[in-house]
């Protein structure tokens, strides 16, 4: 396992080892997210309409001037679903990165200090499992007003005990290694030694589980866009587009381009996912 | 065509990469009457399990069988799977090293003995299946069997779960029995009662029996004759008499070298080293890097079997000294 | 095992306990202000509503003696009024759950048969296309939203061909049969209505559908990597030994074994299943308590969303029990233990 961390990506020659040991899936899945995140980076260059004007006539069907067709206020549908990254993507990121963050900070401390902080912590983590996720952060989001800020906020209460749990296991086997009792008898505080010689080889499963979890994100906060507690019109985000799209039962194509948007993140990100745990399974095998 | 298993040139051969094949059994001539006993020894990778498994088709995907194997004259190799799975266990039964992986654990063992029987017959009701099973529980001696056809594998001890799955084994009466390693997983006491019950199975039911083990001990009392395998060949095959007081073979020599003898008084022999990989095998005689009377000849060219007056024997240079006389 | 059961069954008041407390803590959360999650906006002014509802809730009070308020009301099943139907959330719950279980029911048992159909199919003809075409669309199921695909579905197979009826649980203008277990299906059986039975069955068909199809993807791939596991263990070798045909080897044999993993998530399945019925619900104008928990999002009715809260909650400690039991049930290793 020591390996591990000189090959996780951010190192190069590291990375491109992985890259290369990646199935084609994989690389399919990472190609269809470098994608997203370049549309995120350049969308403003793209010759798209604006995707909050009205440009055609209301409710057409797919054509050679709108791909997509235009939506109930005549704006074009193709430009909505791109436009549409902008908002889901970002968020997403934010979302498994706060989740990532609070969570293994959480799991860290509960699996190094164990005792009371443990307690505690688990404790927490149990019952906020032991809400059906899409309830909890429906009530969360609702409580503290409908809003992407507040929808955000909602999936990281949802998402961290994931994290926590992963963390916790990983730090409670890395503990046990000689390394690490050789650091604490050689007189370093327990932060230093959690911080140096514990979390550096704790990442692998949270970087994996991030991977999978960024399309569940994308696909929760549609679903929050889509119940109404997330983006707000006028604004592009698939949910909400998908939900106008409902009101517009006849006008399928409305809902379909934000639809298949969410369906390439999600197949990409379960892929790649799939792809990296099967290499760092391998290999710690 | 009295001869109940008969094979000629088995060969064996797994994919290895690249389009290339590595040979797992290099050519393999055996033959079983009805009712003998037939002794493979030799140690893991020496391709005494796998040829058995050849016979029945049960070997992974991807590897490729050729030469001739006769059950009553009739050809396994490349037989239809309809056709095969007709002669398994109902024809030749098998049992397994490890009986408690061997048995489904979420099944009932007497379910899944009756499911031996009803797999080939159809006519009979999973009802006498399960008598049938309980009947044959009294044959390899399992106590209270009407309670035992009802539990499941891991309510049996070692012991108790080998006669079960002998018994499963024997539930259509087959002509040929095939032990791999049946005692390798027990106790050593547990192993002496399964030869004994399989020596009464033996002289009660008249079947022929093939016995693979790594162990020589295990066949000496048992067998009517023995196979030496080394290295996907047979080094040496004979009576088991022959075998034991005129070895030819210094690998056999070894291998009776490693038995425990009850009056022992030296230190139990070993043969150094370990066997060769089917992907890497050495060139000549594949025993010379470990025999301690390799000579350059050795490593030029495979010895075939010739017969030295006793055994036949696959060496450039056999025991002439006959081990009975040492011994006696 | 039965330690385990008791230790569990142990925890569970601690988990309701920790349950009310956090649907305690986000009803104080809203807007700064624990009277607007109880009182609508519009009878903020009618003093004889405020003062009741802060009697009853302990409003004026100090934050512990609230919370012991709030435990005591849920204990007698109060879960406080509806600010839209001006009805007892509890009441409004009781009555649109049937619709949602028979929805939830209904869709595990598809989504638990396609998933050991195309599991089986996949593993018993691996490498093929078959297995692709299996996986594929096991995959789709639990990578599109249930909202879209359910929409996409309905303008396909309602709109377009008419091959099923449209939204909610009976054809307007049909009454449903009388009430005994609250599914349109059983009740109008039991009153031996066939066509009625048909109606509801076929309104039920294609959100069980869509709802099933999300869940399918994970059954199938637990599935069919246990079976493909189990094809290779000694056991089957046995049975191969036996003469079983590899099909016999796999349903006989392979399956009962990979039953007790299937278990083991059925309980972890449940928790995409509530997720997909609230918008399923949604989509398809089903009367249960997922489209209640939408519309009361959308409107801010802080009571329904905490009373569907709990009430979730609840149910998904029920089903991760009821996992946690059948594994016991089922696996004849540990039942001895």
């Amino acid at each position: 396992m020591a390996d591990t961390t000189a090959s996780l990506p951010g190192q190069t020659s590291g990375a491109m080892r992985l890259v290369r040991k990646l199935p084609p899936t994989a690389m399919i899945g990472a190609l269809i997210l470098l994608f997203w995140i370049f549309t995120v980076l350049t969308i403003q260059f793209w010759p798209l309409a604006n995707p909050l004007d009205m440009v055609g006539r209301r409710l057409q069907p797919p054509s050679a001037a709108h791909w997509l067709g235009t939506d109930a206020l005549g704006r074009d549908v193709f430009s909505r679903t791109m436009h549409g990254a902008v908002w889901s993507i970002p968020i997403a990121f934010l979302v498994v990165a706060c989740a990532v963050a609070v969570g293994s900070v959480l799991g860290a401390l509960s699996g190094f200090f164990g005792g009371w902080t443990d307690g505690i912590i688990m404790r927490l983590v149990d019952v906020t499992v032991a809400f059906p996720p899409i309830l909890l952060a429906m009530a969360v989001a609702a409580m503290l007003g409908p809003g992407l800020t507040n929808a955000s906020v909602a999936m990281v209460i949802v998402w961290w005990p994931i994290y926590a749990r992963l963390m916790r296991a990983q730090v409670l086997e890395v503990k046990e290694r000689e390394h690490v009792e050789a650091a604490i008898a050689g007189g370093a505080g327990p932060l230093r030694v959690l911080r140096v010689h514990v979390l550096p080889l704790c990442w692998t499963p949270t970087l994996i589980n991030a991977t999978m979890d960024f399309g569940q994100v994308v696909l929760l906060a549609a679903s929050l866009s889509f119940i109404g507690l997330g983006a707000k019109p006028p604004s592009p985000e698939w949910g909400s587009m998908i939900s106008e799209g409902a009101t517009r039962f006849y006008s399928w194509w409305i809902a379909f381009g934000p639809g298949m948007a969410i369906l390439t993140v999600v197949l990409a990100t379960s892929f790649l996912g799939d792809g990296l745990r099967d290499v760092f399974d391998r290999r710690s095998s | 065509m009295n001869t109940l298993l008969e094979t000629k040139d088995l060969r064996i051969e797994f994919p290895a990469g690249d389009g290339k094949w590595a040979e797992a059994l290099c050519g393999v001539d055996l033959s079983l009457d009805p009712g003998e006993v037939l002794g493979i020894v030799g140690e893991s990778g020496s391709g005494k399990s796998i040829a058995m498994m050849a016979l029945l088709q049960l070997l992974p995907k991807g590897a490729r069988v050729t030469g001739s194997a006769r059950f009553k004259g009739k050809e396994l190799i490349g037989m239809a799977p309809s056709r095969i799975r007709q002669l398994r266990g109902k024809s030749i039964g098998c049992v397994f090293q490890d009986p408690l992986s061997a048995f489904n654990s979420v099944l009932r063992i007497g379910d899944q003995i009756a499911e031996a029987i009803t797999l080939h017959d159809r006519s009979i009701s999973k009802r006498a299946a399960l008598k049938e099973a309980e009947r044959l529980f009294e044959l390899v001696a399992i106590p209270q069997p009407a309670k035992r056809v009802s539990q499941y594998p891991h309510e049996f001890s070692g012991g108790m779960r080998q006669r079960a799955m002998i018994a499963m084994a024997l539930a259509n009466r087959p002509e040929l029995l095939i032990a791999d390693e049946p005692t390798t997983a027990l106790d050593v006491t547990v192993q002496a009662q399964i030869l004994d019950l399989l020596r009464d199975l033996r002289k009660d039911l008249g079947i022929g029996l093939v016995l693979i083990t790594h162990d020589l001990g295990v066949v000496a009392g048992l067998a009517d004759k023995i196979a030496v395998m080394y290295g996907g060949r047979i080094v040496e095959r004979g009576t088991t008499d022959d075998v034991f007081y005129h070895t030819a073979h210094p690998y056999t020599a070894g291998l009776i070298g490693a038995v425990p003898s009850l009056d022992g008084d030296g230190p139990l022999q070993q043969i150094d080293g370990t066997p060769p990989s089917i992907f890497n095998r050495p060139a000549g005689c594949s025993f010379h890097p470990r025999c301690s009377y390799t000579q350059p000849a050795c490593q030029a060219g495979v010895p075939s079997l010739m017969n030295t007056g006793h055994t036949d024997c696959a060496c450039h240079f056999p025991l002439v000294k006959p081990r009975a006389e040492v011994a006696e | 095992m039965l330690a385990y059961i008791l230790r569990r069954l142990i925890s569970i008041p601690f988990l309701l306990l920790g349950v009310a407390s956090v649907s305690f803590l986000l009803s104080q959360m809203t807007k700064g202000d624990p009277l607007a999650a109880l009182v609508p906006e519009r009878q903020m002014s009618n003093p004889e509503i405020v003062n009741a509802v802060k009697a009853q809730w302990g409003l004026d009070e100090p934050m512990p003696i609230r919370y012991v308020r709030y435990l005591g009301n849920l204990l007698q099943g109060d879960m406080g009024t509806s600010f839209s139907t001006r009805r007892p959330v509890a009441l409004d719950i009781a009555e649109r759950l049937p619709a949602t279980l028979e929805l939830v029911i209904a869709a595990m048992i598809i989504g638990t048969a396609m998933g050991l159909a195309l599991g089986l199919l996949s593993a018993r003809f691996r490498g093929t296309v078959i297995d692709s075409l299996a996986r594929i669309f096991a995959l789709l199921g639990s990578s599109l939203p249930v909202f879209w695909s359910g929409l996409i579905l309905l303008y396909v197979l309602s709109v377009r061909f008419s091959i099923v009826p449209g939204t909610g649980r009976l054809p307007p203008r049909v009454d449903p049969p009388p009430d005994v277990t609250g599914f349109y299906t059983v009740d109008a059986l039991l009153a031996g209505n066939f066509p009625l039975f048909l109606q509801a069955l076929s309104h039920l068909a294609l959100p069980a559908f869509v709802l099933g199809w999300a869940v399918t993807g994970i059954i199938t791939r637990l599935v069919r990597s246990s079976l493909v596991e189990g094809l290779s263990l000694d056991y089957a070798r046995t049975a191969r030994a036996k003469g079983a045909p590899e099909r016999v080897v796999l349903v006989r044999h392979a399956l009962p074994n990979a039953m007790i993993p299937l278990l083991t998530i059925l309980g972890f399945t449940f928790a995409y299943l509530i997720t997909g019925a609230v918008l399923t619900e949604a989509i398809f104008s089903w009367p249960g308590i997922g489209s209640y928990a939408v519309r009361a999002a959308a409107s801010l009715d802080y009571p329904a969303i905490g009373g569907v809260t709990i009430v979730g909650a609840v149910a998904f400690l029920l089903a991760n029990l009821v996992t946690d039991i059948a594994y016991a049930w089922a696996n004849p290793r540990i039942k001895v233990h």
